[in-house]
């Protein structure tokens, strides 16, 4: 590795699809750096201090909302959290006017997650703070993908040449999009699993191996990411029922002792449903990595917040 | 009043003819077609290195009016239209009301008449209020004045329904514009399913959902005897069904829209919602397929499709944007750029496709340049090049996925009934 690693250039991060493997690495290890301030008794730097960051979450979350806000506050950087029932979304504004306003009181950055595909891609290039998109739709989860890289690589000591499965409701799943585009370009070689119902049509093409057979998809990986199932997904006849899903994709004991590496990882974005996708066994197991997971989240936050700002600067000094 | 048109290349489907002529207009008719025509009158429009060319036929237009004029009205889509070289245009009944009866019929001709430019010839409803439930006024309407019927933005969903309209329509000759979508196929898809929708995100429209009803509605069309015409193929299946059934002596006839020949899923890339029509842009494939079909005759006629709407409606999310570009304005441009100078049809093969064939499928005395015909005229510049822009439009709207392209091919003058109605200045 050279010293002088690839400046991040971008105003937004939108999506892994358009980030190049060295920026990628970068993300990374400025995370790495960052990850030991939440251990300190005082968890507070003041890189960010005095720069205003908009949480903007039209879609419920726990994890990356929480995540991010954490992240901004232990860089010292003001934070505003806006959920859409409290926005005036609610009284017809269209997303455009509402971000709109919200760049009109002068904020630095904009975390934004939102159910439309690409809402984040065609808002960008109009607005002058910063962009991070926190789930778009069926799209991308960029700060999640990079949060598995992460724990992957602090677990395995390396990405490149491992096995990864992603395992579930890939169709539906900006999680799993985001997985493809960073692990392919990082080296790994993915595969995807789940019921046809279930996988995009031509995602084959996106350089992964399918099946739909989760005992295939076990043998030899390394690290499975197992993706949660929505129920409603049910009611709308994608599969026969939640018993049928768990008994030919659920993650249990058995099938890992049966089917998997001794040292796989199990990976999980949250929230899980125990009992369905993945048996409380293996959640709460030795394989399982998914509180490292979240610890990672914020590390990993910490670093797209750090990293996107000073690219602002640098473009205002220029 | 007259007007000569003269030293223009005259290319004509239904005569077989092409070479340089001069062409006198006396009042609504084409008088002579000869060279070296010397009038004594001075109005006369030099034609030379020019395309002189039957008027435009538009088989596919929505004009908005009555219902949603902030989109278009009847006159600003005439005037979108013969700036794009169209003389007729028919207009798609999905207004508010909906055109499924005779008053709303009479109001579309009498707010044509009033803006006195292109012919309008309205397709009515096949069912009431386009829900597929019952029978619109056929007969009414036809006494009106539609030349076709159409549930067009949907499909007749009951088979046994279309059947029954097909039996009634054909009493009076009127042709069925099939817009093949099975509902519960696309429910909820916004783009072509397949590669891109998968990286993007998007819930895909499958081909299939085309497929099915293109193969429904010709089924029902051989069984019937209606004729049948297929609006906006997409789908290189789509082409290949018509194909053989055409072979097999089913009435039918189609046509395919610039976009669809032009453009591939790939274009919605940056989620740009004027890359969101219905059918969806589809696959390099597909593209082929219908210049093929194009090429080969499967596809008879090229209509706009044509469909307006406002800037704050289109700029929004892609999920929530509504379907459709307008097209009335690029048209000629595209099918010169992307199939004149690419060596997919001929000169006489576009006037077929866009004047001689939509006029006999819609059953008028048009498409054609004779004396003694009518001076539908349409001229236009082969060669010269032009840059579309947002702010150029006529249309009321400026919903264009080819804004910024460089297209080659320009109407120079549009003439209806003897009567100028666009100059190109």
């Amino acid at each position: 590795m050279t010293e002088k690693m690839t400046d991040w250039k971008r105003k937004d991060l939108l999506g892994i699809e358009e980030l190049s493997a060295e920026e990628i690495e970068l993300i990374l290890q400025t995370a790495d750096s960052f990850k030991e301030i939440s251990s300190r008794p005082v968890k507070k730097v003041p890189t960010l201090r005095g720069k205003t960051i908009v949480l903007f979450f039209f879609e419920p979350s726990t994890r990356t909302r929480s995540s991010f806000e954490l992240a901004a506050k232990r860089l010292s950087a003001d934070t505003l959290s806006i959920t859409k029932s409290s926005s005036s979304i609610q009284k017809g504004e269209t997303l455009k006017d509402t971000i709109k306003n919200i760049e009109a009181m002068q904020v630095d950055v904009i975390i934004l997650r939102h159910s439309s595909s690409g809402a984040h891609h065609i808002l960008a290039p109009q607005v002058t703070p910063s962009i991070i998109n926190a789930g778009d739709g069926c799209h991308e989860h960029p700060t999640q993908a990079l949060l598995d890289m992460f724990t992957i690589k602090e677990k395995k000591g390396k990405i490149k040449g491992l096995k990864v499965t992603i395992l579930g409701d890939i169709a539906h799943s900006r999680v799993a999009r985001s997985n493809i585009w960073g692990l392919k370009k990082m080296g790994a070689e993915v595969t995807i699993c789940g019921p046809k119902t279930l996988l995009p049509r031509d995602i084959d093409k996106m350089g992964v191996k399918v099946t739909t057979c989760l005992a295939e998809a076990l043998k030899g990986a390394d690290v499975v990411n197992i993706l949660r199932i929505q129920k409603e997904r049910q009611q709308v006849g994608l599969f026969p029922s939640l018993r049928e899903y768990a008994s030919e994709f659920g993650v249990s004991r058995e099938k890992l002792d049966k089917y998997a590496k001794k040292d796989i990882l199990i990976m999980h974005p949250g929230p899980i449903n125990r009992g369905i996708e993945i048996t409380p066994d293996v959640a709460d197991g030795k394989y399982s990595v998914i509180l490292d997971q979240v610890t990672n989240g914020i590390a990993i936050r910490m670093a797209v917040l750090y990293l996107v700002s000073q690219a602002g600067i640098s473009e205002q000094q220029e | 009043m007259s007007l000569l048109i003269k030293n223009g290349r005259v290319v004509d489907a239904k005569n077989k003819q092409d070479g340089v002529f001069d062409i006198l207009v006396e009042g609504a008719k084409i008088s002579k077609i000869a060279k070296n025509i010397v009038s004594k009158d001075d109005n006369v429009f030099d034609a030379k290195g020019m395309l002189v060319v039957p008027g435009l036929i538009d088989l596919h237009v929505h004009l908005r009016e009555p219902g949603y004029e902030y989109k278009e009205t009847i006159l600003s889509g005439s005037q979108a239209a013969a700036r794009g070289g169209f003389t007729s245009i028919c207009c798609m009944p999905n207004t508010n009301p909906v055109i499924d009866n005779q008053g709303v019929v009479d109001f579309v001709f009498a707010e044509s008449k009033k803006a006195g430019l292109v012919n309008v010839f309205p397709v009515g409803a096949i069912t009431k209020g386009l829900k597929g439930e019952d029978l619109a006024d056929i007969a009414d309407m036809k006494e009106s004045g539609v030349v076709a019927l159409s549930d067009d933005g949907y499909e007749v969903a009951s088979a046994a329904l279309l059947r029954m309209a097909m039996e009634y329509a054909s009493m009076f000759d009127l042709p069925i514009i099939a817009h093949c979508e099975d509902k519960e196929l696309s429910s909820g898809g916004v783009m072509n399913e397949g590669y891109m929708s998968t990286v993007l995100g998007l819930k895909g429209i499958p081909r299939v959902a085309e497929i099915t009803m293109v193969s429904r509605d010709i089924e029902l069309a051989r069984f019937t005897g209606t004729k049948l015409h297929i609006a906006h193929v997409s789908c290189k299946e789509s082409v290949a069904l018509i194909k053989k059934a055409k072979k097999e002596g089913v009435k039918v006839t189609s046509e395919c829209c610039p976009h669809h020949f032009s453009l591939t899923e790939e274009a919605v890339e940056q989620y740009d919602t004027n890359t969101k029509v219905n059918p969806p842009l589809r696959t390099k494939e597909d593209v082929e397929a219908i210049k093929k079909g194009l090429k080969d005759g499967t596809i008879d006629c090229i209509a706009t499709d044509h469909a307006p709407h406002s800037i704050s409606e289109k700029d929004t999310e892609y999920d929530l944007a509504p379907f459709g570009i307008i097209g009335s304005e690029t048209a000629l441009g595209l099918v010169m750029t992307e199939l004149v100078d690419k060596g997919i049809l001929s000169i006489e093969q576009v006037v077929e496709k866009m004047a001689l064939n939509p006029a006999r499928v819609i059953g008028q005395d048009k498409g054609y340049l004779s004396e003694g015909g009518c001076a539908d005229i349409t001229i236009i510049d082969p060669k010269q090049e032009w840059v579309v822009e947002k702010d150029g439009f006529v249309s009321k709207s400026s919903n264009s996925p080819f804004i910024g392209k460089t297209l080659t091919g320009q109407v120079m003058a549009t003439i209806v009934s003897g009567k100028i109605v666009f100059e190109k200045s």
